[in-house]
This record gives C-alpha cells, sequence and structure tokens, in this order.
C-alpha cells in the first residue's frame, strides 16, 4: 500500500474512530507503534512517525477523549482572552490524512512480555514500540480535606475540559467582594509558571467585574517561574488584589474544607469563594501500571526518551524524569519528535539523528503584557540538560510585551497544527 | 559619486528652499533607519543580508536590485514595471503586508506618516539614485551566507532539524511569527545568520539560532526551500 505523504486514502486496519474496542488488532506485518495519550506528547508522536514513515509504520493513539482541550491556553479563557472552543482540537484530521488508528478508549494496563496494551472496554492492542504520555495525576492525600471527590465544589481545573468551563463560572459567581483563593502546587508540578498566569487572568477579569474582590494564594513554594516578572505585573496591573503566603508564612502548612469552602493557612481559617486546589503531582496512572516508574515519575534516557526500565517503551511530556526541561505542552511536543524519530531508525532505514530539545512557556499577565522563559537542550548520560536560556526583562518596552503576547498566539495555532495535523 | 556626496549635494539643492527642515528629516530619518539594520544595510560597503542593499532604492523599479531573492509578489510588481517613489515607498512602509502579502519583509509599519517621510528622505539622501555608480557592492553577497550556500545541504536532517520550527512556524504563517516554507536559500540564510550573529534580536531565535552550525544551517535552507 503506498501512502500519499500527506492524504491517507484507505485502509486495511479494520478499526478507526470506534467506540467498541476491538479483540485483538493484527500487525498486518508492519511494524506497530502503540502511543497512549492522544496530547501535547503524544498526538505530536503518532503524526510524526505516521507521516515520515510513510505508511511503513502502522501507528495506533489510544485516547479516551474525543477532542483534546489544552491545558495552555486555558488560562487565557479564564482571563476572557480566548473562547472555550479556541482550546479544542479534534482528532480527524489524524486519522484521515495520517492514516492512524484512533481508538476512543483508556489503556489500564501494559504486558511488557507479551508486548500488548489492555484496554478498558476489553481487547488489547499489541506493539513493537509503545510512547506512553499520559500526562499527570494527583497525588490522594497532598492537600488535607481535599480528594477528587472535592473536585466540583473545589477545582484543580489543571486537566483542561469541563473543570476549566466550571471555574470560570465559579469565578463569575462570585460574591461583590468577595475572595478566590488558590493552593499552588509544590515542585516538580505541570507548568511551571501556570499557577501565576492563571492568577493574573483571574485578577484581569476581577477588575473588570468584581473590583473589590481578592486573590489569596497559599504556596509551599520559596519562589517559583518568572516571579519578579508576574509580582512587578501584579503591582503595576492589580495592586492590593492578589496576596501570596509563602512557605515561610504557612503557605504550606494548608488544610481545605470543601463543604464549609475554608482554605487554613497555619491553623488561620479562611472563608473563601472559590477554591482552586492544585495538588501535588505524579505520572499518570498508565506508567504506574506498566511497572516502569521510580518514585512519581519515569526515568528515560535524554537520547531517545526510552524508558530505563523497558527501552521498548517511550515516555513523553509530564510523566516522564525530563531532567532540565520544564513540563510543559512545548516540551512534550519537543521530546516526541526526538522519541518518534529514534523509533522510526529502530523500526525502518530511517536515519537517526542526535536528539535536541527546546522550550518557550509564554504567560499572559494582563492584556498586550506577555513574558516568556526558555532554553535549549541536549542529551547526557545524566539527562536533559540546558544549554543556552533566556527570560524577558522587568525593563522591557510596552511594545515589546505585547510582541511577545501576540506571537504567542502564532504559536499556539502552530503547535497545535503539529500536534493534530 | 559616493553616498556622502550626494548627501552634500542635496542638501546643497535645497538650501536655497528649507535646509534646515530638510537635514533634519534625514537626521529623523536615520535614528528611525536603526530597527531596518537587523536585516538591510545602506550606503558605503553594503551587501545584501536577509534583505536587499537599499542603495539607489528610491527610483528604482520594485524587486530590482541585481543578485537579491525577492518574494515573488516584489519580482511581479517590478515586471510590471512599478518603481519605489515616495508614494509606492510610503504605502510599503504604512504596512508591507498589506501593499504585498506575499512579501517576505517580517515588519509590522510605521504608523505616523511624518515618521515614515523622514525615512524615505534618509533613504533617499543616504542610499542615492538608482544609477549603477550609486550602487556600492549591489551584487556582493555577505560572504558568511556565501560560505553556507556553498555547502550542500542535507535534506534528510534538515527534514528532522525542521521539526522544531515547526511548533512556532506553520506554512501559512502567522502575524508575527511568519512562514520559512519555500524561502529562497540565500534569504533564509541570511535570516538565521542574523539571529546568530546577533544583529536580529529575539530571545529564542538567538537562542536557537546559537547552537546551529554551518551544516545545520545549509540542511534547513535545503530542506525549507524543497518545502511548498
Amino acid at each position: 500500500m503506498t501512502i500519499n505523504r500527506r492524504i491517507f486514502l484507505g485502509s486495511t486496519v479494520a478499526i478507526t474512530t470506534s467506540l467498541c474496542a476491538p479483540a485483538v488488532l493484527t500487525a498486518q506485518g508492519r511494524p506497530q507503534v502503540v502511543v497512549v495519550g492522544g496530547d501535547a506528547g503524544g498526538a505530536t508522536a503518532a503524526r510524526y512517525i505516521a507521516n515520515d514513515s510513510q505508511g511503513a509504520v502502522d501507528v495506533t493513539l489510544i485516547e479516551p477523549t474525543r477532542a483534546y482541550y489544552t491545558c495552555f491556553f486555558s488560562n487565557l479563557y479564564l482571563g476572557g482572552f480566548r473562547d472555550y472552543e479556541s482550546l479544542g482540537h479534534s482528532y480527524g484530521t489524524l486519522a484521515a490524512d495520517y492514516g492512524i488508528n484512533v481508538v476512543h478508549d483508556w489503556a489500564i494496563a501494559v504486558d511488557r512480555d507479551t508486548k500488548t496494551v489492555r484496554l478498558a472496554g476489553g481487547g488489547s492492542v499489541p506493539y513493537d514500540r509503545l510512547v506512553l504520555s499520559p500526562g499527570i495525576d494527583f497525588i490522594e492525600d497532598s492537600v488535607p480535606g481535599w480528594s477528587l471527590a472535592a473536585q466540583n465544589a473545589m477545582p484543580h481545573a489543571y486537566k483542561a475540559g469541563s473543570q476549566t468551563q466550571l471555574l470560570r463560572a465559579q469565578i463569575a459567581a462570585m460574591p461583590e467582594g468577595g475572595t478566590f483563593a488558590m493552593v499552588a502546587p509544590p515542585n516538580p508540578y505541570r507548568c511551571p509558571p501556570g499557577p501565576y498566569e492563571r492568577v493574573s487572568m483571574v485578577a484581569h477579569m476581577l477588575r473588570e467585574t468584581n473590583p473589590t474582590a481578592r486573590i489569596l494564594i497559599a504556596d509551599p513554594k520559596e519562589s517559583f517561574s518568572k516571579q519578579a516578572l508576574f509580582e512587578d505585573g501584579w503591582e503595576r496591573h492589580y495592586p492590593g488584589m492578589i496576596q501570596r503566603i509563602g512557605p515561610d508564612f504557612g503557605g504550606g502548612s494548608v488544610e481545605v474544607d470543601a463543604q464549609a469552602m475554608t482554605l487554613s493557612i497555619d491553623g488561620q481559617v479562611e472563608n473563601v469563594d472559590v477554591c482552586n486546589v492544585i495538588p501535588a503531582q505524579r505520572a499518570g496512572s498508565i506508567a504506574f501500571a506498566a511497572g516502569i516508574t521510580d518514585g512519581d515519575w519515569v526515568p528515560v534516557s535524554a537520547y531517545d526518551m526510552s524508558s530505563r526500565a523497558d527501552p521498548e517503551i517511550y515516555v513523553l511530556g509530564d510523566s516522564a524524569a525530563q531532567g532540565a526541561m520544564p513540563k510543559s505542552g512545548f516540551s512534550a511536543n519537543s521530546q516526541a519528535k526526538v522519541a518518534a524519530n529514534a523509533i522510526l531508525a529502530a523500526l525502518t532505514d530511517a536515519r537517526a539523528f542526535p536528539a535536541r530539545f527546546s522550550n518557550t512557556c509564554w504567560s499572559l499577565i494582563d492584556t498586550d503584557d506577555g513574558i516568556k522563559v526558555g532554553a535549549t537542550y541536549a542529551a547526557s548520560d545524566e539527562g536533559i540538560v540546558s544549554v543556552d536560556s533566556f527570560v524577558s526583562q522587568l525593563d522591557e518596552t510596552a511594545e515589546l510585551r505585547a510582541q511577545t503576547y501576540r506571537e504567542s498566539i502564532d504559536w499556539y495555532t502552530a503547535i497545535t497544527s503539529d500536534m493534530f495535523g | 559619486m559616493s553616498a556622502r556626496q550626494i548627501l552634500t549635494g542635496a542638501l546643497a539643492l535645497t538650501a536655497l528652499a528649507t535646509p534646515i527642515a530638510a537635514l533634519a528629516d534625514v537626521v529623523r530619518g536615520e535614528a528611525l533607519f536603526r530597527p531596518c539594520r537587523a536585516c538591510h544595510m545602506i550606503g558605503e560597503g553594503a551587501v545584501h543580508r536577509v534583505g536587499p542593499d537599499l542603495n539607489g532604492l528610491v527610483g528604482r523599479r520594485i524587486g530590482s536590485a541585481a543578485g537579491y531573492e525577492y518574494s515573488d509578489d516584489l519580482t511581479e510588481a517590478g515586471a510590471e514595471g512599478e518603481i519605489w517613489t515616495d508614494e509606492t515607498l510610503d504605502r510599503f512602509l504604512a504596512g508591507p503586508r498589506a501593499y504585498f502579502p506575499g512579501t517576505n519583509m517580517v515588519f509590522r509599519g510605521i504608523t505616523a506618516s511624518e515618521d515614515r517621510a523622514a525615512l524615505i528622505a534618509y533613504l533617499s539622501a543616504e542610499g542615492g539614485a538608482p544609477d549603477g555608480a550609486a550602487q556600492t557592492g549591489g551584487t556582493d553577497i555577505d560572504p558568511e551566507i556565501a560560505t553556507i550556500l556553498e555547502i550542500e545541504g542535507d535534506i534528510a536532517y534538515g527534514a528532522y532539524l525542521s521539526s522544531e520550527c515547526t511548533a512556532c512556524h506553520r506554512a501559512a504563517g502567522g502575524t508575527d511569527i511568519p512562514s520559512i516554507a519555500g524561502l529562497a536559500p540565500s534569504v533564509f540564510i541570511a535570516g538565521l545568520l542574523s539571529y546568530r550573529n546577533g544583529t536580529r534580536q529575539h530571545l529564542v531565535m538567538n537562542a536557537l539560532a546559537q547552537r546551529l552550525g554551518d551544516e545545520e544551517i545549509a540542511a534547513l535552507a535545503a530542506y525549507f526551500a524543497s518545502a511548498e
């Protein structure tokens, strides 16, 4: 079967976007790559492997959601800068144009001896190489008083989708002069500047709709990403609205009551109207099920993103112990390309090239006030190491801050096309 | 005549009119030209870089400086006989992509018409008239660009490297992050070199370009020239 580089016409693989899981998907004679997680890491890996192999490799993508709502830029929706639908992306193009076997199901187990992935709906999928990109899951009991049962009363909104819509609705329903509280996570966590961009966006929304409202952050961390820039921006744009309680003042000693809607910081109880709890994080559950984790995350080789425990399983994005790179969508997309190249070199006669990575994280503080931080990275025996880093400066012109925001919009369009076709 | 002689001559000719106003315009125009230096040279020793050298610009056919690989939009305009006059330059500088959507020039434009007039006055004074003698180094290519052009780019390597670009640069291009597909190799190479050597400042591009060797730039140029 020949496949046009862009358009995939017809398929001998039985299952495309099916609600029913098959008994067994046979290998069809071509090497099989299974990707678990249709996100920044997984969707990118699936697309690059399918596209660059020109049909020589069969790719199955297992993803429970039918549309992917990006966590990155979801803060901009909270701030009223984007609408919800603009965050959503379908898997239709990956299925139609790239011939990727998109299976909407949960991967619940990995049998590394038989090299199969078991699906929640029944049945299993064989692999020659497996890519896991399962994002994060929350560590139970990391915030006393909070569990997944409380996530409607106190949303995390740290997996985008209905949680993001819920949080925005709660902000809109705040009483005049009410309190928006955030319990910030300990390191390491997904999207280092994320909670602080969120605070900025909530402040922006409240300044318009509820200017006497206040924002309270309980933070177990001494410092955070782009801190000087955020604090300078908060002072300029939202003076007096935001209070951050760091570990020195009990920010790491927190308890919540989702029924009473209270947040206790070092014993001091506050009534809150919205409580955004962002708990401590670990790798996605399938990584633990596969038996490749060490502590909370999966150790990987920086040279090709293969897991140390099993070199035929590659782990991308948040779930990986990714060395110097932050847990960002940009990083996952960058790592996916290194893994895709390595997998194609292993399964076909494609050439292998040395790993190279990069990341840029953009954050919006207020209208036309955007900042960024980033770096280039390389592989070493010890893991992914930083080569050269950069960050926005305090004394930048308003024009540069506006340009930084505008380019992030172009980036979002480009990277989601890079991921979803 | 050198550009300096032309400038002096131009000033002498206007001496009977409004000498102070004319000089002020040119001086202001030179300050306005500073950001343009990221891509364009003008005056003695000017060569093509990311953008064409601007000697002899005012009064010249659009897209016609010898040895520079223009976008199709500008080449076609020149083929139809369109000239860089005060009017067409003013329109272009107000918003290059509004005038020529396919231009490779990544610049948002100058809003104030007095600023555009000052810049054009400077371009005219410093760059001189569009006759062959006034153009210095018109077909000379920057030696750094020439070195990389001589390398036979490894397209497969370029395809792999390009995956670092496509996180931000999509084929259709955006409003602030331009398309880089289908660029002439000399223009593409000049672009990356200007970021690698810091002539053009952008935090992300400076970091990315600084770890690209000549082989990598040649590979990328070859790949993107072959991409639609």
